[in-house]
């Protein structure tokens, strides 16, 4: 006895699997990745209030600001929203900075990118890593969401506190037609942060940001 | 869950150090399917999976250790203690059997998690909120893609059920450890940092039951539960999950990259 929709779910999940040519990540194989020019100049994130407090915390800001994603470079930790405050405190630069996803493994990575872009621009720096309130894709600018799009990444619909609305019947439009008429291939993708999907209009796979 | 009564410093540890534990150890069994998975979506899923409660673990043991203030590290918690200073439950640690059992373990254990993590999103500890309020939309995806499979497999081919049924039959002593209350948990209900585990067994029949039915399975009632872990008692099976996942650091002390 064979039921039906194991008939339809299985072989599915394998022949796209096969159908992945080098098969896993895929970013080499992205051909967007090359059109991803370097982030324009940091512009103040819409969700975090910039600091107005003298020249020395915006210009720290902008240098914090300004340091790429090191997973997604298109986008900078200010359009993540990841980038909380920077203060000077007793002369020493404080960068707080939020984790993604609990195990997002690039978190060292961005936090040691800061302190130097800030020892660059001449601070003493310090960063620390601050969990509440948690971060959620709802921090993401407007902006960023363009430049993933941009990217080939579809961008996070918006949460609301409700777990079923992580599992409505979201639409993901394709990044790169347009379309809406597309599907998710698997819940977790190359990284924590993103789902596969592909879109049944123009046969791509991509990215998916999940909505946290 | 406001309230003013203080939690001391070594329940909210121990409460800490057994929840980051259950995520620890069953992030390790998942990672253990790296490179074996069935296919190449699972491949990335599980440790995917492993990679949301290795970071919760971490953001626990970080706490536990601050709030200790006896100057341990998350690497110290995580890496070198003695099996019977391990207080994570016992289904987390036990073997990842085939792909049925490991998935079975997985919804058991969200659907044990999710609501822990709801309650927990209003703890009156601020960092256990803020670990909680991430965690909780982490783990409602371990559900879907744990629930997922447990409907597919127990409602595809006769194989796959056999398969399902005997997962069913092999983790059924380990659930109700799960819904445990003590002397720790009651600590901080009463100061309104964590629910009481028993608080939680109606939202995880509501998870699970209605996936079950789904799947055409039937729970059944084990003739015995299994406990102990939360107070350091282990299966065999930990020994060996422990050396694999203690050999560098037991063999190199302090080794870092």
């Amino acid at each position: 006895m064979v039921n039906e929709r194991a008939t339809e779910t299985l072989p599915l999940a394998g022949r796209v699997a096969a159908q992945r040519p080098g098969g896993g990540g895929g970013d080499s194989l992205h051909p967007l990745k090359t059109a991803c020019v370097a982030p324009p100049p940091p512009r103040s994130a819409a969700r975090i209030d910039p600091p107005r407090k003298g020249e020395g915390e915006s210009r720290a800001w902008a240098a914090a600001a300004a340091v790429p994603d090191p997973e997604v470079p298109c986008v900078t930790v200010a359009d993540l929203g990841i980038l909380r405050s920077v203060e000077i405190v007793d002369g020493v630069a404080v960068a707080k900075v939020t984790p993604t996803y609990s195990g997002c493994p690039a978190v060292l990575a961005i936090e040691l990118a800061v302190e130097a872009a800030l020892r660059d621009a001449g601070f003493e720096a310090r960063v620390e890593r601050v969990v509440s309130p948690a971060w959620t894709t709802d921090w993401i600018t407007p902006e960023g969401r363009d430049k993933l799009r941009d990217y080939g990444i579809a961008p996070p619909g918006k949460t609301s506190t409700s777990i079923r609305s992580l599992f409505g019947d979201i639409e993901v439009a394709c990044p790169r037609c347009g379309s809406s008429d597309t599907e998710r291939v698997s819940e977790f993708g190359s990284t924590a942060c993103k789902a596969h999907w592909r879109c049944l209009s123009c046969r791509e796979p991509f990215d998916y940001f999940k909505c946290i | 869950m406001a309230t003013d009564v203080a939690i001391d410093r070594e329940t909210l540890v121990t409460l800490l150090v057994r929840l980051a534990d259950d995520h620890l150890v069953l992030g390790h069994r998942l990672s253990e399917w790296c490179g074996h998975a069935p296919m190449l979506e699972e491949d990335l899923a599980m440790p995917n999976m492993a990679l949301d409660l290795i970071g919760q673990a971490r953001a626990l043991y970080a706490h536990a250790a601050a709030v200790e203030g006896r100057g341990r590290s998350e690497d110290d918690f995580a890496y070198l203690r003695r099996e019977r200073e391990y207080l994570n439950c016992l289904l987390v640690e036990r073997p990842n059997g085939d792909f049925a059992q490991t998935m079975l373990r997985q919804l058991y254990f969200a659907a044990f998690m999710e609501p822990f993590w709801k309650a927990a999103s209003a703890s009156t500890d601020a960092t256990l909120a803020g670990v909680a309020a991430k965690a909780v939309k982490e783990v409602a995806y371990h559900i879907r893609h744990a629930g997922e499979w447990v409907v597919r497999l127990g409602d595809g081919t006769e194989e796959s059920r056999r398969r399902m049924e005997a997962a069913i039959e092999e983790l059924a002593p380990y659930i109700d450890e799960l819904f445990e209350d003590d002397a720790v948990t009651a600590g901080a209900a009463r100061a309104g940092a964590a629910p009481q585990p028993s608080s939680l067994r109606p939202a995880f029949d509501r998870i699970v039951g209605p996936i079950f039915a789904e799947a055409g399975l039937t729970f059944t009632t084990p003739p015995y539960s299994q406990r102990g872990g939360r107070k350091g008692m282990h299966g065999e099976a930990m020994g060996f999950l422990l050396a694999d996942l203690q050999h560098m650091q037991r063999t190199y002390p302090g080794a870092t990259w």
